[in-house]
């Protein structure tokens, strides 16, 4: 099990208090100039070194994505946005990072700017989030009276401003190129690709896009050093990581641990076990509501990070743990993610915005038990439909559920069609 | 440039192009919803998908992809054509199946791909979606449960119309495509999302049921409802103009056409003079061909050849004005004049009545400013391309007039011809703007011209434009913006006052005795004393038939082979679609028999000889090609008389639907009219 | 309760948070404001009327305020979900059902919803005015699902004896209990305690 002092989130659930002074008991704005002082060249090297990859869930490295905004400005400002759109069915990890460890997150604003070449960042914040609108706000206007935001931003002779922007209620505005045209003011529709935002995203400027728990992550790794978080977790998938564990779990919890670790120990060691014991286990959805369920025998052996959980065609996304016992349908759990996807599909692109309607009312069909042999057959193949073929990652990640499940659960899912001989055996 | 390889053929196509562009130069050619070459690209349909070698293992969406050296692209692989049965099978699993009743029958383009990369049945079991019709007003028929949310009628609205009245509300499958509040449209270019749409969502109203594309027969013509000349196709059924829709002249209307070219196709049926008529005790009676020739012989006979005038209107063809003017010569009268508003100016040289800058030019351009003129009411689609020039940026407008919302923003510099004594003298600050500019325009209104003062205000305003620097050999910044078809023709064929000969004003202030209306409605003819013979000669029963003492029935511009030279100069043909109707007939044909009958013999027997005498009376005629023109001559066009100061540049027209006889005859545009104003007058 | 707003302008509250808005954004992004200027006009709405919603006149007024095309802000407020375009009551009923809240008894919750307001399904408000009930997505608080968001303010770690007594305070004229776990747990640790940071924990 992770060291205690290994964590970064010392303050995850709270416990000790928010504010700067607290904040800076802890450590953090210690130092911050300095680190500025070892030049963007060096800070991006170091993020590179540490191999942080994407907390919010596609896991693309980190270092990599910084090294791509330009080195020198072509006339145009260059922009950091941070995605705190926390929407993911199953995630609620950023929501502790922004109410308790905000200082983390302005801290790593303000160093992953300068790394960018960023004079002004924004935060996305999910609309609904209003109490922690109000804590990040009241966080953010105490680093600008101590001086570490604005002009020469914590000594660092950067300038750097940080403005909350919240949403409105739009799962949507999660996928990056969508939170950006909301940022500006529209729809939240997610962008064709090329143009990526490193060439053209906030109002036409050169932006990088990151997660919460990324950016708050940064101030740790600078202080610590990429060696430190590199040596955590397993190789390519270094670190440590929130997972939010909810569902039939004794003690739902949020809790960072090492990447790499058992799925097993994470759910009995800090979320009480399932619900009637591990044997009373049916499924586990790994990383939020996109990625495909795990059957208990796939969660039985399976590690949490990024390159284990893509091994079984499922993925550790944002690492939301959605465990579910036996007494679940679970074909009605996954037909509750289709009626999501249906809701929240922005409606921009055929695949998505007709598939997930037609999706969830066949996954309607199976729930009922009115579905034939036939019907499981096509929904099958309308999810390959809309999978590789949306204009986001999001729309075809509507599929993924789907496809998810008749993996896992294949004979469950067929034994209950109305022309199915005799009921299937599980495997 | 690039050069990629696009099913096997090598092409080469300018970086930036799309792929799907780059098929289009290989002759490849890729289905398509949303993507439109003169919008912006959406890339939301997913049906223009194609394989791409060494990328990702997934169609991409070829409208949106830009090309890359090297780039090899299938667009017939087994994942193409998987990837695009699964888009077409999304698009109709909600779309309604009542192709029997939808007026996109056989021009849609949901139907023609449904050939291709259709199921011949439904995999669908569920309830398809209905959407609630709204409506729109009386012109674009909204059937939103056949939507497939291309949202090309949002991009249209939004970036050329500029009027932004259409949206996409909502979102997911529930997403509206719509005006949000009930409302109706009030762009002057709303008939061009009917063309745009793919599918049977929007269909013409006035249209509604009417006939089915293979029904039609199609002629290309060219619209006279205002001076730009848009390139039409006249759709037929027998007798009958069915509806009237713009073709592609990217120099001209590139697609698009304005609403009252498209829809005062019912004004051609309506109210038509389909025989000749003669007043008869103070009351007009149905008479032939002879009894009114007979008359007006006997009536011409009688009158003094100096008290014999002509005026022609703003519909009339070259042609037409050609044979009168002919016929004058011989009557010996020099009292002829096309302009039936009053407007007395210089017309020496062509460049003073022109468009100089041309449309196309509008592209080049770096300022405007716009004298007593609205061109979004006097040429909607020339006002349209003022709009997609602004929107390119580096451009700045302002007029001196007050003409509403230009759908861009316009500094306003004043009311009266004051501003403009501040744009000479430097003392405005868009002096300096029009100054520094490259290729400034500045575009003189026709209303100005008819004013009192016109020719005072033309000279000036042609004086700037050389203070200026708009008057050069490569760029001509001078331009009159005509709103009648028939105004260049009639100066270019020198219908004018001969030596001696009467004006528009003089005529009908009592000058003549015996006036000879050409298709002239608009002339105020108020003054006009009781005892002048009216001839009218035209199409319709509007006010110069009602004033007329003999009516001769022409022939509206569907019915005739004719030539229009639209307001920058440009000569284009219409071509009959259908016969005139009744004993109407064309118009030259008309003076030409006249001409017999009176004993002035006109010398020519066909149109083929008409024409070519034009041609020899102007080289114009005969010349195959349009050419812009640069500045001949810095002298500017003789200004006579003072400018009154304090009268405001009004515009011509206080709205736009009924300019003419054929749109006042219109019930769709009195419909469009009455909505508008309703509208109006609720939002007050 | 559906008071007719004939016009609209920002208020001297709402003004200053209004133009500070706009300040956020480089000149000529104003537009990046809109969802802000609306959920102030909600807000504002909510002030004067006790209603919290966005009559056309409100979108209209941040339109012209914003210098967009009034379609672009319909399009706006209809996109997103926590603009209400028809009157809800003084008390917005949020209860999210999505798995990690089903999987946890969100239908408890729901129950206990139409049961203590009396409104029988989902959009529908309460005779007296006091609720509307909407059934919304995942809210981003999953380890303390069921959740129920009261306007502002999440109440987690919910069923049905807890949901019901919050409505019927709310009834009385209570005034909203403090946001966060009706159990009584500390932020998103275990209910039994924390696992991990025990050293500097108490």
């Amino acid at each position: 099990m992770l060291k205690d002092s290994d964590r970064i989130y010392q303050n995850l659930y709270g416990q000790g208090d928010w504010r700067l002074s607290a904040a800076r008991a802890r450590g953090d704005w210690a130092g911050t100039a300095e680190i500025i002082a070892r030049g963007r060249d060096a800070l991006v090297e170091e993020m590179k070194a540490s191999g942080m990859r994407g907390r919010g869930g596609a896991g693309f490295p980190t270092g990599m994505k910084w090294s791509f905004m330009p080195k020198t400005s072509d006339g145009r400002p260059s922009y950091l946005v941070i995605n705190a759109d926390e929407s993911e069915p199953g995630t609620c990890k950023d929501r502790d990072i922004i109410r308790n460890e905000p200082h983390k997150l302005i801290e790593g604003a303000l160093i992953a700017g300068f790394s960018l070449g960023a004079n002004t960042a924004y935060i996305y914040i999910r609309g609904e989030y209003y109490n922690e609108a109000v804590r990040l706000q009241s966080a953010i206007d105490e680093a600008y009276e101590a001086g570490l935001l604005g002009k020469n931003a914590a000594g660092s002779g950067w300038d750097f401003d940080l403005v909350l922007h919240r949403g409105a209620g739009a799962y949507i505005c999660g996928e990056e190129s969508a939170l950006l045209e909301s940022l500006e003011g529209k729809k939240g529709m997610p962008r064709l690709k090329p143009p990526f935002p490193a060439a053209m995203g906030l109002y036409g400027c050169p932006t990088t896009v990151n997660n919460v728990e990324t950016i708050a992550g940064v101030p740790t790794i600078m202080r610590r050093g990429a060696a430190w978080f590199a040596g955590l977790g397993r190789p390519k998938n270094s670190g440590t990581k929130v997972f939010s564990i909810s569902g039939h779990v004794n003690t739902p919890c949020n809790v960072e641990e090492e990447l790499g670790v058992p799925l097993k120990d994470l759910i009995e060691k800090h979320a009480g076990g399932v619900r009637g014991g591990w044997d009373n286990l049916q499924a586990i959805i790994p990383g939020g509501a996109s990625m495909p369920i795990l059957n208990k025998a796939m969660a039985d052996v399976q590690l949490m990070d990024f390159d284990s959980l893509a091994a079984v065609r499922s993925g550790m996304g944002s690492g939301a743990i959605i465990v579910m016992d036996k007494s679940v349908d679970v074909v009605k759990a996954i037909w509750r993610l289709s009626k999501f996807f249906k809701h929240e599909s922005c409606g921009q692109c055929t695949p998505c915005r007709e598939g997930t309607g037609w999706m969830m009312r066949q996954m309607d069909r199976i729930v009922q038990n009115k579905a034939s042999l036939a019907d499981i057959a096509l929904l099958e193949q309308v999810t390959t439909q809309v999978a590789g073929h949306t204009i986001c990652a999001f729309g075809e990640a509507s599929s993924w559920p789907i496809q998810g499940l008749m993996r896992a659960f294949g004979p469950e899912v067929r034994a209950r069609a109305t022309d199915c001989a005799a009921p299937q055996a599980a495997e | 440039m690039a050069k990629l390889t696009i099913d096997g053929i090598e092409v080469e196509v300018p970086n930036g192009s799309s792929v799907l562009q780059a098929a289009e130069a290989a002759g490849v050619e890729i289905p398509r919803f949303c993507y439109h070459e003169r919008l912006s690209v959406a890339g939301n349909c997913r049906m223009c998908l194609v394989e791409i070698e060494k990328m990702p293992p997934k169609p991409v969406a070829s409208c949106a992809q830009p090309v890359s050296e090297g780039m090899v692209v299938h667009t017939d692989s087994e994942m193409v054509r998987k990837g695009r049965r699964g888009v077409m099978e999304f698009l109709l699993i909600n779309h309604p199946l009542d192709c029997p009743i939808c007026d996109q029958g056989g021009e849609c383009d949901l139907q023609d791909e449904a050939v291709a990369y259709g199921r011949d049945g439904s995999r669908f079991q569920e309830d398809k979606r209905a959407v609630p019709t709204p409506d729109w007003g009386p012109l674009v028929k909204p059937t939103m449960t056949r939507c497939i949310h291309c949202t090309r009628c949002v991009r249209f609205t939004t970036e050329v119309a500029g009027t932004a009245e259409l949206g996409a509300t909502y979102r997911g499958e529930s997403t509206q495509i719509g005006t949000f509040v009930q409302k109706a449209l009030t762009s002057e270019l709303s008939g061009n999302i009917i063309d745009l749409c793919p599918v049977g969502a929007l269909t013409s109203k006035p249209y509604a049921f009417t006939a089915r594309p293979w029904e039609l027969r199609k002629t290309d013509s060219i619209d006279v409802l205002d001076a730009l000349g848009a390139n039409i196709r006249i759709d037929t059924r027998g007798p009958d103009v069915l509806r009237i829709l713009p073709r592609i002249n990217d120099d001209v209307n590139e697609e698009w056409l304005g609403d009252k070219s498209r829809f005062s196709v019912d004004g051609l049926k309506r109210r038509r003079l389909d025989q000749p008529w003669l007043r008869e005790h103070g009351k007009l009676r149905k008479a032939s061909w002879e009894e009114v020739f007979e008359a007006l012989t006997n009536k011409l006979k009688a009158t003094a050849p100096e008290r014999i005038g002509t005026i022609a209107g703003d519909l009339v063809d070259v042609e037409t004005l050609f044979a009168q003017k002919s016929l004058f010569a011989s009557l010996g009268s020099p009292n002829l004049d096309c302009r039936q508003d009053g407007a007395l100016f210089d017309a020496s040289r062509r460049e003073f009545y022109l468009f100089n800058s041309t449309v196309a030019g509008i592209d080049d351009a770096d300022a405007l400013l716009l004298i007593g003129t609205n061109p979004r009411h006097e040429a909607p689609v020339l006002n349209a391309r003022i709009r997609k020039r602004w929107l390119a940026g580096g451009f700045e407008a302002a007029q001196i007039g007050d003409a509403g919302d230009l759908t861009y923003p316009v500094t306003r510099l004043g009311a009266d011809a004051a501003a403009l004594s501040g744009l000479l003298d430097g003392s405005s600050p868009f002096a300096a703007v029009l100054a520094n500019a490259k290729k400034p325009m500045i575009v003189l209104g026709a209303a100005v011209l008819a004013r009192p003062d016109g020719a005072a205000l033309h000279a000036l305003a042609w004086q700037l434009a050389a203070q200026c620097g708009a008057l050069t050999p490569e760029w001509h910044g001078f331009n009159v913006l005509h709103h009648a078809a028939a105004r260049v023709g009639g100066l270019d064929v020198g219908f004018l006052p001969g030596p001696g000969g009467k004006t528009t004003r003089e005529m009908l202030a009592g000058g003549v005795d015996l006036l000879w209306l050409l298709g002239a409605d608009e002339a105020d003819l108020s003054a006009l004393p009781a005892a002048t013979f009216v001839v009218y000669q035209g199409h319709h029963g509007d006010k110069g038939a009602a004033r007329a003492d003999l009516i001769l029935p022409g022939a509206a511009y569907t019915e005739k082979d004719a030539t229009f030279v639209n307001t920058e100069g440009r000569a284009q043909r219409a071509q009959v679609a259908v016969k005139p109707p009744g004993l109407a007939r064309e118009d030259w044909r008309i003076i030409r028999a006249l001409s017999a009958y009176a004993g002035h013999v006109l010398r020519f027997d066909d149109l083929e000889e008409l024409r070519a005498q034009l041609a020899k009376s102007n080289a114009l005629f005969g010349q195959a090609e349009f050419r812009r023109l640069g500045n001949a001559a810095l002298a500017a066009p003789a200004g006579l008389g003072q400018v009154a100061g304090g009268a405001p540049l009004k515009p011509v027209f206080a709205a736009y639907h009924q300019t003419d006889v054929i749109s006042r005859a219109s019930p769709t545009m009195a419909a469009c009219l009455a909505s508008l104003t309703t509208q109006a007058e609720a939002a007050e | 309760m559906s008071p007719h707003i004939e016009t609209f302008e920002f208020d001297e509250i709402s003004e200053p948070k209004v133009a500070k808005a706009i300040s956020h954004y480089p000149a000529g992004k104003q537009a990046s404001a809109v969802k802000t200027l609306l959920d102030l006009a909600q807000r504002q709405v909510g002030r004067m009327t006790g209603i919290a919603w966005l009559p056309q006149p409100a979108l209209d007024c941040v339109a012209k305020r914003l210098a967009i095309a009034p379609m672009r802000v319909y399009e706006i407020a209809t996109f997103y979900t926590m603009f209400n375009l028809k009157p809800v009551g003084k008390y917005h009923l949020q209860v999210c059902t999505t798995t990690p809240c089903w999987l946890r008894g969100s239908d408890e919750v729901v129950s206990a919803c139409k049961k203590a307001s009396g409104i029988d399904h989902f959009g529908g408000s309460s005779a007296d005015g006091l609720f509307t009930l909407t059934e919304v997505e995942c809210m981003g608080a999953c380890v303390a699902a069921p959740i129920l968001q009261v306007n502002d303010d999440y109440y987690e770690d919910l069923d049905a004896a807890k949901t019901e007594a919050l409505l019927e305070d709310l009834k009385a004229g209570k005034p909203q209990p403090p946001a966060g776990s009706l159990a009584g747990r500390q932020s998103s640790a275990p209910i039994s305690g924390q696992t991990v940071l025990t050293d500097k924990a108490e």
